[in-house]
């Protein structure tokens, strides 16, 4: 009894969700064909889709995806390599963690995107200075998770493996990397979001390429139905990515 | 503890042929100790060391080594702050720029209080909306910024709008977890011991949820701030991105550093009111 009133909540409250987002959907249909929203402020969610097939087909999004992508690679591989090299030597010490801890953590919580006219100035306005940019603002969680993930390795493990004669690479391979882990991966799931965020904002406020570009020229060419495709694109592209993340990051804890 | 652990000089030379040096290397040690001692008991110290150092690397790269039409050194920066300050139009764009922020901040905090109660006190309405929450917090926001200039205009209103789609998702979801990690047990009492609807909510629900709200706040000043910087430097006729634009269009890197320097201050100030209010009123548990 108790399961079957539990199975008709879950299916009623699914049932609210699709409701709710088929809404939304049928309020932009009517707005738009029915009550005759100025299709400079909300294009036709019919128009949008066939301009979002054919972004798709003419694979148009090519050049601009490979843009933004690359930046996007760069600035993440040199957050990953410089945050985790950095971290650790910090986390080698309690010393060190006590001095430097704080100082990683109070720079993050300065909005860093304030910087963003900074790195124009002196990368100039392509790819250089989004690759900064992002790489940036991922440094920090990167550093600090990793310096939460190796700062705090259980004790007994250290000792028992020192005790059981373990070598130095030994020690790192089998004992601090395991343990630290799960910890550090957290740290990769935020910088990659705020590394992907942070250079599709750069790419919007002052760039020469990439998707961040290409929607805002489309809108000021006022083309919006081809806009609107291109925003729906770019939020399936990051929806897929942060899917795959999850799935990763959910792989590799049960590997553990 | 990697100071305390580096190898004692003497005992890493045992064998020192001069006993005057010894004792000199000795006598040096024993002065050094305390100063030592108080650099182990006192890291903020050598943190602010660090910052010094840093800013003292700046200042010599760019003073002598870098493109003064790039870079500008910190001393020159910090010496022309009152200058900057004076400058027509910039006082006028802080201004602008701190009461969207504060309008921005205080709209999430109501639509965010709002909601979150709603959301988070009926557990129905808890497992249908939350994930659509969810899901509006995990698009990137940033893609649909043109569309905010689009229906508000290029003045206050579609920074304000931006800053308040950053802000009040973290206090709905914050909001939510906090309501939600009430103990069952402490409103069936309070119901068992007769209390009505605002007063379960005044004397039970209200003080438990105050550690969290405050939670939400410190993270809703963090995406305010996100929300309206992003916008202000997107586009602006009269906030702080017309000059940030401007000072880096006339390769003026003195004033943008400094117009910077004075933005990251009032981040930093705002964060910290926002922290301070959360240490306070959640330490009556």
């Amino acid at each position: 009894m108790a399961r079957r009133t539990e199975r008709m909540q879950r299916l009623a409250s699914r049932a609210v969700q699709i409701g709710f987002l088929l809404a939304l959907f049928v309020l932009w249909y009517l707005a738009t064909n029915v009550w005759d929203v100025n299709h400079l402020l909300l294009p036709n969610p019919v128009a949008v889709w066939q301009q979002f097939l054919d972004v798709l087909r003419s694979g148009a999004y090519l050049p601009d995806l490979r843009v933004t992508a690359s930046e996007f690679v760069a600035a993440f591989a040199l957050a990953i390599t410089s945050g985790s090299i950095v971290g650790y030597f910090v986390s080698r010490s309690r010393y060190l963690i006590r001095v430097f801890e704080p100082l990683f953590a109070g720079i993050f919580s300065v909005p860093i995107i304030l910087f963003l006219p900074l790195y124009v100035l002196f990368f100039g306005l392509g790819m250089e200075s989004k690759i900064a940019l992002g790489a940036t603002i991922s440094f920090f969680p990167i550093t600090l998770a990793t310096i939460a993930g190796f700062g705090n390795v259980d004790r007994t493990l250290v000792t028992a493996a020192r005790s059981m004669g373990a070598s130095d690479y030994q020690m790192f391979r089998y004992v601090l990397v395991p343990a630290a882990l799960p910890v550090i991966m957290g740290g990769l799931r935020i910088g990659f979001t705020i590394a992907l965020l942070s250079i599709l904002g750069s790419e919007t406020i002052a760039s020469l390429a990439g998707l961040g570009h290409h929607i805002v020229e489309l809108a000021e060419d006022m083309d919006m139905s081809r806009m609107f495709a291109y925003i729906v694109f770019v939020v399936a592209m990051v929806a897929l990515l942060n899917f795959a993340v999850s799935y990763l990051e959910a792989r590799g804890r049960r590997h553990r | 503890m990697s100071l305390a652990q580096t190898p004692h000089p003497s005992t890493a030379h045992p064998a020192s042929a001069d006993p005057g040096l010894d004792s000199r290397r000795r006598r040096n040690e024993r002065r050094a100790a305390p100063i030592r001692a108080f650099l182990l008991r006192h890291p903020g110290v050598v943190r602010l060391g660090v910052v010094i150092l840093i800013l003292l690397v700046w200042e010599i790269a760019a003073r002598w080594f870098m493109d003064p039409l790039f870079i500008s050194p910190p001393s020159r920066v910090f010496s022309s702050l009152g200058a900057l300050w004076d400058t027509s139009g910039v006082p006028a764009a802080l201004r602008i720029t701190f009461f969207e922020l504060a309008v921005a901040f205080a709209i999430s905090v109501a639509i965010g209080l709002v909601v979150g109660l709603a959301i988070g006190l009926q557990p129905f309405a808890r497992r249908s909306l939350m994930p659509i929450v969810l899901l509006a917090y995990g698009l990137p926001q940033i893609t649909i910024l043109p569309l905010f200039i689009l229906f508000f205009g290029i003045g206050p209103a579609s920074k304000i709008a931006f800053g308040v789609t950053h802000g009040v998702f973290p206090i709905v979801i914050t909001i939510v977890a906090g309501v939600q990690n009430l103990k069952p047990i402490l409103l069936t009492s309070a119901r068992s011991m007769g209390a009505s609807r605002w007063q379960t909510f005044r004397y039970v629900i209200f003080p438990h949820m105050i550690p969290s709200f405050f939670a939400g706040m410190r993270l809703g000043m963090s995406g305010v701030l996100l929300g309206v910087l992003l916008a202000e430097l997107y586009v602006s006729t009269a906030g702080i991105g017309y000059f940030t634009q401007m000072f880096t269009e006339n390769f003026d890197p003195t004033k943008l550093f400094g117009l910077i320097t004075t933005l990251a201050a009032m981040a930093i100030l705002l964060n910290e009111i926002v922290r301070r209010a959360e240490n306070r009123f959640s330490r009556w548990r």
